[in-house]
């Protein structure tokens, strides 16, 4: 693991990785659309409706995998002072909070025509409403001081506090009684879900999950590149102060 | 013990006492973090009537009475039930059988006063196929949409 913080040998791996994530992304999401929308059967007791599934829990599945991504990141900036974690966990917020976002969105869509409801104040959606406002903390944190190392280090602090919020996510449904159904994938006893429509579902969680691959690349690669340009920056104030 | 193993166990430490900590509060406030209260809950605590509140369960068999907009029902966990009666448009997966939550006021005569009906979908898919063919062999298990 440490063998990685170093970033030369990020962006050299970087290079290998990005057309393999890319690849998989396009292919898992065009053929997971593909089933999720045309070739799967409508539910039994939802209809067509069942559709949105397969759009809203990979995008939960995203936006808590993200947050754990952004805290484990975390933990390591904090612990071993590793300069790539902290870039890191700074390039995975925005894209946690995106889908987080989503999630919420198509609920909201899917709760209306099936509970009766837009938005109902239960332990699950409450706690997944509190996911997106800590990446929203998160991210304005990270950019509001002028030293962005004080900044990392804040933020990397409020994303380890947050990180406890992941499990209530989680499994509020089977502690708490929520209107959200219990868990149908990931629970004892194997998926209550049948096959011709848990693969879409998996497939799409794929290509999300290589999707975050992809721009966790491209955003780690801008933050390095930003980093340097500021090193640039500095010393050349430096060197013109002396001059003087 | 270097630097970085002690920041280590800081964070460690200081995890499991965060964690420890809102394990505490969520069993503390346990109660308020519930969506509905079950008939029995109902029943047995004996909550008073005027209160705004929520109960879940289901729509006991053969309960559903309509009259024009208006329905009565009866809210089921299996060993206790209570009467509601509500106005208005019911969800699409309403029905006999089928897990919700309503919410309102208990009148003075017991009567559950619902001012809002959501349906509650069990964490089953299957397409309608497979619903049948379960149907069909006795494999079906209506126990499945209680929680």
């Amino acid at each position: 693991m440490h063998r990685f913080a170093n970033p030369a040998r990020f962006l050299r791996l970087a290079k290998v990785i990005l057309p393999w994530s890319n690849a998989v992304a396009a292919l898992c999401l065009g053929a997971g659309l593909y089933f999720a929308l045309l070739g799967s059967p409508a539910d039994y007791q939802q209809g067509e409706s069942v559709r949105i599934m397969y759009v809203h829990v990979p995008s939960a599945w995203m936006g808590m995998f993200c947050y754990v991504a952004m805290a484990v990141f975390s933990a390591m900036a904090l612990i071993w002072k590793h300069p790539l974690a902290d870039l890191l966990a700074k390039a995975t917020a925005p894209v946690g909070a995106a889908f987080t976002f989503l999630c919420l969105l198509t609920g909201s869509l899917w709760g209306k025509p099936m509970w009766g409801t837009w938005w109902a104040w239960d332990a699950r959606l409450t706690s997944m409403l509190i996911l997106l406002f800590l990446y929203f903390g998160y991210m304005a944190l990270v950019n509001a001081f002028d030293d962005p190392e004080r900044g990392h280090k804040a933020a990397a602090i409020l994303a380890l506090v947050g990180a406890v919020n992941v499990p209530v996510i989680k499994w509020s449904v089977d502690w708490w009684n929520t209107l959200h159904q219990p868990a149908s994938v990931v629970k004892m006893g194997g998926p209550a879900i049948d096959s011709s429509m848990l693969v879409p579902l998996l497939l799409m969680a794929v290509g999300f999950k290589a999707y975050w691959i992809s721009i966790l690349i491209l955003r780690g690669r801008a933050e390095i590149a930003a980093q340097k340009v500021r090193i640039i920056r500095m010393a050349q104030i430096h060197a013109a102060a002396q001059g003087e | 013990m270097t630097r970085k193993q002690r920041r280590l166990y800081f964070v460690l430490l200081g995890m499991l006492a965060l964690g420890g900590a809102v394990a505490l509060v969520l069993t503390a406030i346990s109660d308020s973090l519930v969506y509905f209260y079950s008939p029995t809950d109902i029943v047995e605590q004996r909550i008073p009537e005027g209160r705004r509140m929520r109960i879940g369960g289901l729509v006991e068999n053969d309960s559903l009475v309509k009259d024009g907009k208006t329905v009565t029902f009866k809210v089921t966990d299996v060993t206790n039930a209570v009467p509601v009666t509500y106005t208005g448009v019911l969800p699409d997966l309403f029905r006999e059988g089928q897990g919700v939550v309503v919410e309102g006021r208990m009148d003075k005569g017991g009567q559950f006063k619902a001012t809002e009906v959501l349906a509650k979908h069990d964490e089953n898919y299957m397409p309608k196929e497979v619903a049948d063919a379960l149907k069909k062999s006795g494999q079906w298990n209506d126990g499945k949409q209680q929680k």
